[in-house]
């Protein structure tokens, strides 16, 4: 098998790799790549949508694994799912509605794989009710850096589970995940959608929603400033008992990138302000296609390139529930006076720890914000992560390319259990992203 | 031809190529079954399972090799008594370095063994159940490199000149029992052959050339390039005169 020079980028594009790139299609394949693995270590990279650094490995070795995308057994009684990482939530959508099943799990994108959907614990609309992704894997089969291929559960090494379920990739390439899909009455939800004006009031709608709503999201404004801050639009959805007409296939794709200038403080102002009154004062209700509710970009292909060729940074954390007024009030104040424009913000509640060491959620409120990349955005981002630890919240690893350090044993307090996994199953330190060697997460002198 | 796709079974030689995996979800889609023939039987396995899966037509693995002419009888037998109609698609090659062939003669004749005379034997032996049939396809992934012999890999396009040659002549001998023989030529394909090799463009997806090819058999083509402008580039560089070619460093 041969490899091949290549880029990669994270799906920010802030960050870039050149790689010496492996694409096996068969599990033989993957043993062969990582035998030939050089001394500067390999990472998976699967469907590009890990906003930083956590996928690429600059100057180091990376599998594509966008080819080990088969499903090897699906029980349509139990919905007990087999497949290989490189399966998109999209397609595990597609296959599965056929037989009334959903993935248990979804993020915000169906062109995420399941590979990714377990290195990152990712997390969906549903998160308060069906906890994260993680949380529905039955086992998986791992081939470490030795070779040999392992299957790992939550009963069966459940440290080496641990270390994977969240992990970034970084214990080895996963070949098989079993999970269990959940059965749905149809392909469609009733959304609700209604206006809150200021930050008090949104909260107050999400914390009464928690229990009851099956899926729950909130679009927050993060340009608006004073007596607004902080409003947005709440949305919830259960699941309809009729469905509708499936969503035509295809996408629209953003034919070029867009110049810098384009988004200003007056144009992301703008679209703000014409997003929230989209909805009526009063709220309104709806049927459309799960797919449209849960993957709302997804209709344009690539619109990362909206944020121009210096491509864009998300910054996403998550504070404890009694932390999160004041805190959310601060990071918002933050934003909004820098002024740095982000189209749309994503504030919802979160349920509760995942299984992994390093997984993201935990009880409380999560914010998520795209800055693009320019002058000034490092500087907010260390302010917004240092109110972040002062709140005792956590950033999320999938979205990152800036957190520091210093501040990763704060927001994982599991980080040792890690690392202690790691030097059992990878002692020498073969598998390594940017990202870990950026946060220094082997610890030592990696 | 509709109908008689809806019962018919494609038999896929070499099913662990990303071309024959492709080829396989859109035969299967199309509403047939399919028998994936190959030496991995894991890799086999576990895309036959995510076939079926796929599109709930029945999908099964069989041990293939093209090197092993003496089990070719057994093989195309068994095959023979698992469907009800075949049609083949051939999708199984061998493609070394030339730089690598001219170090170690033992891969020239894997080239010739596993292109040439391994389609050659599995299609002799198929032939007469497609006559029997009375209809039917076959379809073989052969190559542009078939179409003159060069100098980056030559020993490889003779294998493939051979069997084009060989399949012009089994094209004459089936259509007389309404079974098509198309000859497939793909140019650069996206596929673990290709990857990372130097000198690669215009380079096509492995599902693209699959949908090709179900095509091109529907309507019984005798040969197609794929994509199609390699019609034109072939046909440039087969009329370039030998004196000038054999200096050329393509």
């Amino acid at each position: 098998m041969r490899s091949k020079e290549i880029g990669l980028s994270g799906w920010g594009r802030a960050r870039t790799a050149r790689v010496r790139a492996w694409r096996p299609e068969r599990w033989s394949a993957v043993r062969d790549a990582l035998a030939a693995n050089g001394s500067a270590g390999m990472i998976a990279y699967a469907g590009g949508r890990s906003y930083g650094d956590a996928a690429l490995n600059d100057g180091g070795d990376a599998i594509l694994t966008e080819r080990l995308n088969r499903v090897l057994s699906a029980d349509w009684k139990s919905g007990e799912i087999v497949c290989e990482p490189g399966v998109s939530f999209a397609e595990l959508m597609r296959i599965g509605l056929a037989h009334g099943f959903v993935p248990p799990v979804t993020p915000g994108t169906g062109f995420a794989t399941v590979g990714g959907g377990v290195a990152n614990d990712v997390h969906g609309k549903n998160h308060d009710r069906h906890g994260s992704f993680g949380d529905h894997v039955r086992w998986l089969e791992l081939m470490t850096p030795d070779g040999t291929v392992r299957r790992v559960s939550p009963d069966d090494d459940a440290e080496l589970f641990a270390a994977t379920v969240g992990g970034i990739g970084l214990t080895g390439i996963m070949l098989a995940v079993c999970f269990r899909m959940r059965k749905v009455s149809s392909n469609a939800v009733n959304v609700t959608e209604r206006r809150a004006r200021d930050l008090a009031e949104f909260l107050s709608m999400q914390e009464a929603a928690r229990e009851s709503a099956t899926y729950s999201v909130g679009w927050i404004d993060a340009t608006a400033r004073g007596r607004r801050l902080g409003r947005g639009i709440f949305e919830t959805a259960e699941e309809a008992d009729e469905g509708v007409e499936p969503p035509a296939a295809g996408g629209r794709r953003m034919p070029v990138e867009m110049p810098g200038f384009a988004l200003n403080r007056l144009t992301v102002g703008l679209f703000n302000s014409l997003y929230y009154r989209r909805v009526p004062k009063r709220g309104r209700q709806g049927r459309a296609p799960l797919t449209r509710f849960l993957y709302p970009l997804d209709a344009i292909e690539d619109w990362n390139r909206m944020y121009g060729r210096r491509g864009f940074h998300q910054f996403q954390c998550v504070l404890p529930d009694a932390a999160a007024p004041a805190g959310l009030r601060l990071l918002m104040e933050s934003i909004s006076s820098a002024g740095t424009g982000s189209f749309l913000a994503v504030l919802k509640t979160l349920g509760g720890e995942g299984k992994g060491h390093l997984s993201f959620p935990m009880r409380g409120y999560t914010l998520a914000l795209d800055f693009p990349a320019r002058r000034g955005v490092t500087e907010l981002l260390s302010r917004l992560e240092a109110i972040t630890v002062d709140h005792g919240g956590r950033v999320y690893l999938a979205k990152d390319a800036v957190l520091s350090p210093e501040s990763l044993p704060a927001m994982y307090p599991r980080l040792a259990a890690f690392r202690a996994v790691l030097d059992r199953v990878d002692p020498d330190r073969r598998m390594i992203s940017d990202m870990a060697r950026r946060l220094g997460i082997r610890g030592g002198d990696a | 031809m509709t109908e008689r796709t809806a019962q018919a079974t494609w038999l896929v030689l070499g099913g662990s190529s990303s071309v024959a995996r492709a080829f396989a979800r859109v035969a299967a889609e199309d509403g047939a079954d399919v028998i994936l023939a190959g030496r991995d039987m894991d890799d086999l396995k576990r895309t036959a399972a995510d076939v079926a899966i796929r599109t709930g037509r029945r999908v099964e693995a069989v041990r293939f090799d093209a090197e092993v002419f003496d089990k070719h009888d057994v093989f195309v037998e068994h095959c023979r008594k698992r469907a009800k109609f075949l049609n083949v698609f051939l999708a199984f090659g061998a493609m070394p370095e030339q730089a690598e062939i001219d170090r170690d003669f033992a891969l020239a004749r894997q080239a010739v063994t596993v292109n040439y005379l391994g389609a050659m034997s599995v299609l002799q032996r198929l032939a007469p159940v497609m006559e029997a049939q009375g209809a039917g396809n076959i379809v073989a992934l052969s190559s542009v490199a078939g179409d003159r012999g060069r100098l980056r890999n030559y020993v490889y396009g003779s294998a493939k000149a051979g069997l084009n040659t060989y399949l012009q002549g089994l094209r004459a001998r089936l259509c007389r029992r309404g079974v098509s023989v198309t000859t497939v030529k793909p140019g650069f394909m996206d596929t673990d052959m290709t990857w990372g090799l130097e000198g690669m463009f215009l380079v096509a997806s492995p599902e693209a050339c699959a949908r090709a090819c179900l095509r091109f058999a529907k309507k019984g083509k005798d040969v197609a390039y794929f994509p199609f402008f390699w019609w034109g580039i072939m046909t440039i560089i087969r009329h370039i005169p030998e004196r000038i070619f054999k200096r050329m460093n393509i």
